[in-house]
């Protein structure tokens, strides 16, 4: 392993997992305690049409990315919440026209747009020193809100309605959470691609959430298992020459399965004890 | 504000899309009244707390409370929703749920103070839940949660309380102790408390309001019994037979 970080490359894929892990520790918990998994999904496929704006406009699709992700979130949030089609066809429609865009603005792009397929199905070996730079800003942001914010997303993801009568402004607030996502499925884009963001913003909580009830425990213990379980993929997609995204999305999965075992035999233990 | 009219509901008409819910409902309620809202399934007890805390707007009428638009007079209220369901494994503890009811006084952003954490600490001593303080929130049996989640609504120090079916899921032993918790608090505040158990209507509750989408009754309790077995249509034997104040006429 020590020979691998001789390479820039490899310092900066190691640099660009620990940011990952941190935003989809923190943000990954809410989404899973508020069950916004599939708003989140939504989000994560229409973020793609800031992808190909950036390649039409040429400036960094990561750049771009960002008020485009921003909007669907705020989109999804807005259409869900006042229109009374439903949340869940609100988030089929800006999935699919969010996505839709991007493959237009590809399109439209002259000649070839080179590395699309990185964006996709991520590629943290070439995350190059400029998205890291991204990576670190959107970071900050997330966790400063979250430390401000703390109790009302709490208060916000278990009971939405007693803190409204308490008087917060629970609507500003879930589209606040939504557009903390945006801004963590940016981050993540480059490392897993928008295919598997998901998994890095459920899996690793999921994983943490059978061995906690504790709301910072399980904030910690998700960026933990992000570090770890990212790392772990990326050596093994180094190692056997393996697409990144998708060893990463596979030694979550497998963590999850073994954990979920290891739970059961918990409980049988202390049923039994 | 009308010397001592907490509540003012006139000719309130609410609808869920076409379904009528409630019409044209004229509700008064008085500085330190102990008010039961009764009615069949469906009746619109709910709906009438929810237009009261400003959680829904009528299609008609004039909905105030403490003089203002509901909305404005949340942080006065304190509400016990009917029981609600989550997820057990919800990572949160006792005393970060009590703790919700005084998110409105502090300011967007701001950690709960001491004087939060004791008023906390003495709304989960008055529903007898203090030892449980730190405990998860999946870890506590139906009733006990119940417990819970009025002391949620005591710690936001309200000047009205409603309450949907506050005992639904508490045992017997310990409602006995709720109503007199209760009836201690009707010295300084007002309570509105959906209930079926009208057995409990005659000996704590002064007053006493049957909702069918019409306000049927509203005033004290003993002529309000025989409109109550009117609307439920059922015979006032047997409505007697669990109030003995009825045979006293």
């Amino acid at each position: 392993m020590a020979g691998i970080l001789q390479y820039e490359f490899t310092r900066n894929a190691l640099l660009a997992a620990m940011l990952v892990s941190i935003a989809c520790g923190i943000v990954g918990t809410f989404i899973v305690i508020k069950k916004i998994v599939f708003i989140s999904g939504g989000i994560t496929h229409a973020a793609f049409g800031g992808i190909g704006l950036g390649y039409l406009l040429g400036v960094n699709p990561v750049l771009t990315a960002i008020p485009f992700s921003l909007l669907s979130a705020l989109a999804v949030g807005i259409i869900g919440k006042r229109a009374k089609i439903g949340e869940d066809a609100a988030i089929g429609i800006v999935w699919a026209v969010g996505m839709a865009l991007g493959i237009l603005f590809v399109g439209l792009t002259p000649g070839y747009a080179p590395d699309l397929f990185s964006y996709l199905f991520g590629s943290i070996l070439t995350v190059p020193f400029t998205d890291i730079i991204i990576m670190i800003v959107l970071d900050i942001i997330i966790i400063v809100t979250v430390l401000f914010l703390y109790k009302e997303f709490q208060a916000l993801s278990f009971d939405e309605e007693f803190s409204e009568i308490t008087g917060v402004p629970t609507e500003t607030l879930y589209l606040l959470l939504l557009c903390l996502v945006a801004l963590s499925i940016v981050v993540l884009i480059r490392v897993v691609g928008i295919i598997l963001v998901i998994a890095l913003l459920t899996i690793p909580t999921t994983i943490a959430k059978q061995f906690t009830n504790r709301l910072k425990r399980l904030i910690i213990y998700s960026i933990i298992n992000a570090v770890v379980l990212t790392v772990i993929g990326l050596w093994l997609s180094y190692l056997f020459d393996l697409p990144s995204g998708a060893a990463i999305v596979l030694v979550l999965a497998v963590v999850f399965l073994i954990s979920a075992f290891v739970k059961r035999l918990i409980v049988v233990r202390t049923l039994h004890a | 504000m009308k010397n001592g009219v907490i509540v003012d509901m006139q000719h309130v008409y609410f609808s869920y899309d076409d379904v009528a819910v409630l019409e044209d409902v004229n509700l008064e309620i008085q500085q330190r009244d102990f008010l039961a809202l009764i009615g069949p399934n469906g009746g619109g007890k709910t709906t009438l707390l929810k237009l009261l805390l400003g959680m829904l707007e009528p299609d008609r009428g004039v909905v105030r409370v403490f003089g203002k638009n509901p909305r404005q007079a949340r942080r006065l209220l304190g509400y016990l929703p009917q029981v609600f369901t989550f997820d057990f494994d919800f990572p949160i503890s006792i005393m970060e749920v009590v703790l919700m009811g005084r998110l409105g006084k502090r300011g967007i952003g701001r950690g709960y103070t001491k004087a939060d954490k004791a008023a906390g600490l003495e709304a989960l001593e008055k529903v007898g839940m203090e030892d449980f303080r730190d405990s998860e929130i999946g870890k506590l049996s139906g009733g006990q949660r119940q417990r819970v989640f009025i002391a949620r609504a005591l710690v936001t120090e309200p000047k009205l309380l409603l309450l949907d079916e506050p005992v639904a899921s508490i045992d017997t032993q310990w409602q006995q102790s709720f109503y007199e918790l209760l009836h201690e608090l009707n010295k300084n505040i007002s309570i509105v408390m959906v209930t079926h158990d009208i057995s409990v209507v005659s000996t704590f509750i002064d007053k006493i309001a049957c909702v069918n989408r019409r306000l049927y009754y509203h005033g004290s309790k003993k002529e309000g019994m025989h409109k109550i077995a009117e609307m439920y249509e059922c015979p006032v034997q047997v409505l007697a037979h669990e109030m003995p104040f009825l045979d006293e006429k």
